[in-house]
């Protein structure tokens, strides 16, 4: 039985779900710096800080698990996705420094020059961190030039109206779960003005996901045939109706004055549903257009190694993130924080 | 040929490698130290409830949040620098690190981002049992880190256990011979000895400044002292020993690499010398200047006074590594080592004499030593690196093959980018972190953050005016 599962199958379906946990996880606190320049009041900027503080690098962890995780199980597709966005994922990398080190800067800061220094290192951090992971999946979508084992394109091939769409769009699907985390951890008047700032990004959100489905289909390679075929149409036309549906709740529960969990869950699910959507899109290749997930594998011994671990780690990390999450639970208390 | 301000594209991406990890390194080495020192202050407070301990933990707590944080970012560039800048490296040898460094992440990195929070925030919300359990496992965490990766430092040493496939990968064959390749063991011993090492310096010195600034009085400042100089004592001679049976084993397994660190060109048959300087001149293969012991390499080397060795005559001089450097930094190494010994031994006088607290230039020596544990732990991680070369897989792939097909403006404009903001970016944290030794710890030391909580100004808090004033004696959690 265990050596009819497919591994190469297992391991992409474990990636995907890394790189999910990261989307939503970092996308959280992603979007907590971006909307930093909407709240001005040192107090408020204290406040969001510290509602991801204390879970903030577990977050970012998936981003390596996924990084890693594709270096090993497809070292193929690695060697030829990250040279071809190379100075994209340069830019996200030097990002993520910036924004990582303002969550300790920021409080060792004493002169108000360099206070709002840091300030800036989080929000420019978090936005193009952000916008270049949009950028990357763009670049990824739009397919990318394979010449034997590497990448045979210009180092501004990743750069197309289509890429900076799907960057704008994550930087809004960001902000706004961020919103949604910082609706349910923060009560009182920093609330409304929070949940304002929800149903903006969810607007934003929504007209993202519209705009990249509709060009999707227009950059050829069979994404269209995926999508409107039959008999696929059965399959993927429910994606699409899950989505509005979701997006139709989220409406109603943003503008109820009592819904403090419900739109981050939403939220959740609407990344969920748009993942699946890129899945669809992209199965089964691990270089769209170029490669397919067998022909990138790894050896199947490498593969298995690290099966044989992941299924037993994966749950006891698992857990003990959901423990570390469950300890700083609930809203965040103004007298006293975390500390 | 495509260059860049003269350099190639390969060259390039090799001095961005060698630059974001030289300047990793220096964080987990710290974070590794600290986290085990942290958890042992944490655990004699809660055995002892002397407040000196409480009071040290929370002080060395805020430089680990600074530096962790440090090590998280640079670290996240360093596992997509494979991919960006060495493609061909990562597409063969992928199948057999990869996995080594995704078992690094799975039981290392998680474990540690997870519990930070808890061992940083958590201390009054999950009471003292679990918050002891956190720092452990913070500590574990780091040290189950540094083994993986020292596992795939070595396999790229030493590497075994594969073999090689019609498309030129790797493929792994026998993961217990690959992951308990030959150098492993003894990198791995004298790697997380030296991350001790260089913590200890480090308290030590920050305690050797406040105790030279007249802070003798001052529990916290005598007990970092004092556990920072048994540590030197008692760990700067087990490093000596474990450097040493790691380079035998190096001699074993990477001859190249030892002949470029004693500086030998030529072949000896009967019995080396052991050149304690002199300039390598790789063109002509000779070593100029050069004042050495005569037969002591043997000695140390072999055993024996008469022992031959050979020298690089024996290796081509395509598949020797670039001597001066590792011959120099070898020396800057062993140098340091044995300053912290001596370090170590004045402090065993001094302590014994009763003078601990008031022997000036055992202060002054452990001031100027503060840092030498960092120079030294990049100095040893040049020699093995550089003496590597010219291959990335030891004796299995060239450097020159493994690189990514990019051009030489793309790696050169990256470098200058990560140069900048390296320096600006650590340039300050580095900052942060020396202004939060230049307090000595106090009675009531503060948690990680400086405001009490995260919506009260400072200007109106009672609880700090209270501490300040000295009222305040009750032990206060993070």
């Amino acid at each position: 039985m265990f050596y009819s599962i497919d591994l190469t199958v297992a391991w992409a379906l474990l990636l995907a779900f890394s790189v999910f946990v990261y989307v939503v996880l970092d996308g959280f606190d992603l979007g907590i710096g971006i909307l930093y320049p909407f709240f001005r009041e040192k107090e408020d900027r204290d406040i969001m800080m510290n509602s991801v503080a204390p879970v903030w690098d577990g977050n970012e962890t998936w981003l390596v698990l996924g990084g890693g995780g594709l270096f090993a199980a497809f070292p193929l597709a690695y060697a030829i996705i990250m040279p071809a966005v190379y100075p994209a994922i340069i830019a996200m990398l030097l990002a993520l420094i910036f924004r990582g080190v303002a969550f300790e800067y920021r409080w060792r800061a004493t002169s108000r020059l360099s206070k709002r220094a840091w300030d800036a290192a989080f929000i420019g951090g978090s936005v193009t961190a952000a916008l270049a992971q949009g950028i990357i999946l763009g670049a990824f979508l739009q397919g990318i030039e394979v010449e034997g084992r590497a990448y045979a394109g210009g180092w501004w091939d990743w750069l197309t109206p289509f890429s900076v769409l799907c960057g704008v769009s994550v930087v809004a699907g960001y902000a706004f779960l961020g919103a949604c985390w910082l609706n349910m951890k923060l009560e009182g008047e920093i609330q409304h003005r929070v949940r304002v700032m929800a149903r903006v990004f969810f607007f934003a959100t929504i007209i993202g996901i519209f705009a990249v489905s509709l060009a999707t289909p227009f950059l050829g390679a069979g994404y269209a045939a995926r999508w409107f075929g039959w008999p696929q149409l059965a399959l993927t036309a429910p994606v699409p109706i899950l989505i509005a549906g979701i997006a139709l709740l989220l409406l109603r529960t943003l503008f109820h004055p009592e819904r403090d969990r419900l739109p981050f869950i939403l939220g959740l699910v609407l990344f969920a549903l748009c993942f699946l959507g890129l899945g669809i899109s992209i199965w089964p290749l691990a270089v769209p257009q170029q490669i397919t997930l067998w022909e990138a594998a790894a050896p199947a011994k490498s593969q298995l190694f690290m099966f044989v671990g992941a299924i037993v780690l994966v749950p006891i990390i698992l857990a003990y993130t959901g423990y570390a999450y469950w300890v700083f639970r609930g809203k965040l208390d103004p007298e006293k924080g975390y500390h | 040929m495509d260059t860049f301000l003269g350099f190639d594209a390969v060259t390039l991406a090799r001095m961005q490698f060698g630059f974001t990890v030289a300047f990793h390194f220096i964080f987990p080495a710290v974070s590794i130290g600290l986290a085990s020192f942290l958890a042992v202050l944490n655990a004699l407070y809660l055995w002892s409830r002397d407040e000196a301990y409480l009071r040290l933990f929370k002080y060395w707590l805020k430089i680990f949040a600074i530096c962790f944080a440090m090590g998280v970012v640079s670290g996240i560039t360093m596992s997509y620098q494979f991919g960006t800048n060495w493609s061909v490296f990562s597409d063969k040898a992928g199948p057999v690190i990869g996995p080594l460094m995704a078992y690094e992440v799975l039981t290392a990195f998680f474990l540690e981002a997870g519990f930070l929070g808890i061992m940083i925030f958590g201390r009054d919300k999950v009471g003292p049992g679990l918050h002891m359990f956190a720092c452990l496992m913070v500590a574990v965490g780091t040290a189950i880190s540094a083994t993986w990766i020292l596992s795939v430092n070595s396999w790229m040493q030493t590497p075994q256990g594969f073999s090689i496939a019609e498309n030129g990968q790797f493929v792994p064959e026998d993961w217990w011979a690959i992951i308990f390749n030959p150098s492993f063991p003894y990198r791995l011993a004298h790697t997380l000895t030296a991350a001790y090492l260089t913590t200890a310096f480090i308290v030590g010195g920050v305690g050797a400044w406040h105790l030279l600034r007249g802070e003798r009085q001052n529990p916290g400042v005598r007990t970092m002292f004092s556990m920072a100089m048994w540590m030197a004592a008692i760990v700067a001679p087990i490093q000596i020993f474990l450097g040493d049976a790691h380079g035998l084993n190096t001699l074993e397994h990477q001859p190249a690499k030892v002949m470029a660190m004693e500086g030998h060109f030529e072949s000896h048959p009967d019995g080396a010398p052991l050149y304690l300087f002199g300039i390598p001149d790789q063109e002509n293969q000779t070593l100029d200047y050069a004042i050495g012991i005569p037969k002591l390499s043997s000695l140390i080397l072999k055993h024996h006074l008469d022992a031959p060795l050979d020298g690089l005559d024996t290796i081509p001089r395509e598949d020797q590594p670039p001597v001066a450097i590792v011959f120099w930094s070898f020396r800057i190494m062993v140098g340091l080592g044995f300053a912290m010994l001596g370090v170590g031994l004045f402090s065993l006088w001094a302590r014994f004499r009763g003078r601990l607290y008031d022997a000036k230039w055992l202060h002054r020596a452990a001031l100027v030593m503060g840092p030498s544990g960092l120079v030294a732990v990049i100095a040893g991680w040049i020699t093995t690196e550089v003496g590597r070369q010219p291959y990335v897989v030891y004796g299995a792939l060239r450097t020159a093959e493994a690189h990514s097909p990019l051009g030489a403006s793309a790696v050169g404009t990256s470098l200058i980018a990560f140069v900048v903001i390296y320096f600006v970016v650590f340039g300050a944290g580095v900052a942060y972190i020396l202004k939060l030794m230049h307090h000595a710890p106090a009675l009531g030391e503060r948690g990680v953050r400086v405001e009490p909580g995260p919506i009260r100004s400072s200007g109106i808090n009672p609880d700090r005016q209270m501490r300040e004033s000295g009222h305040d004696i009750a032990p206060e959690a993070n």
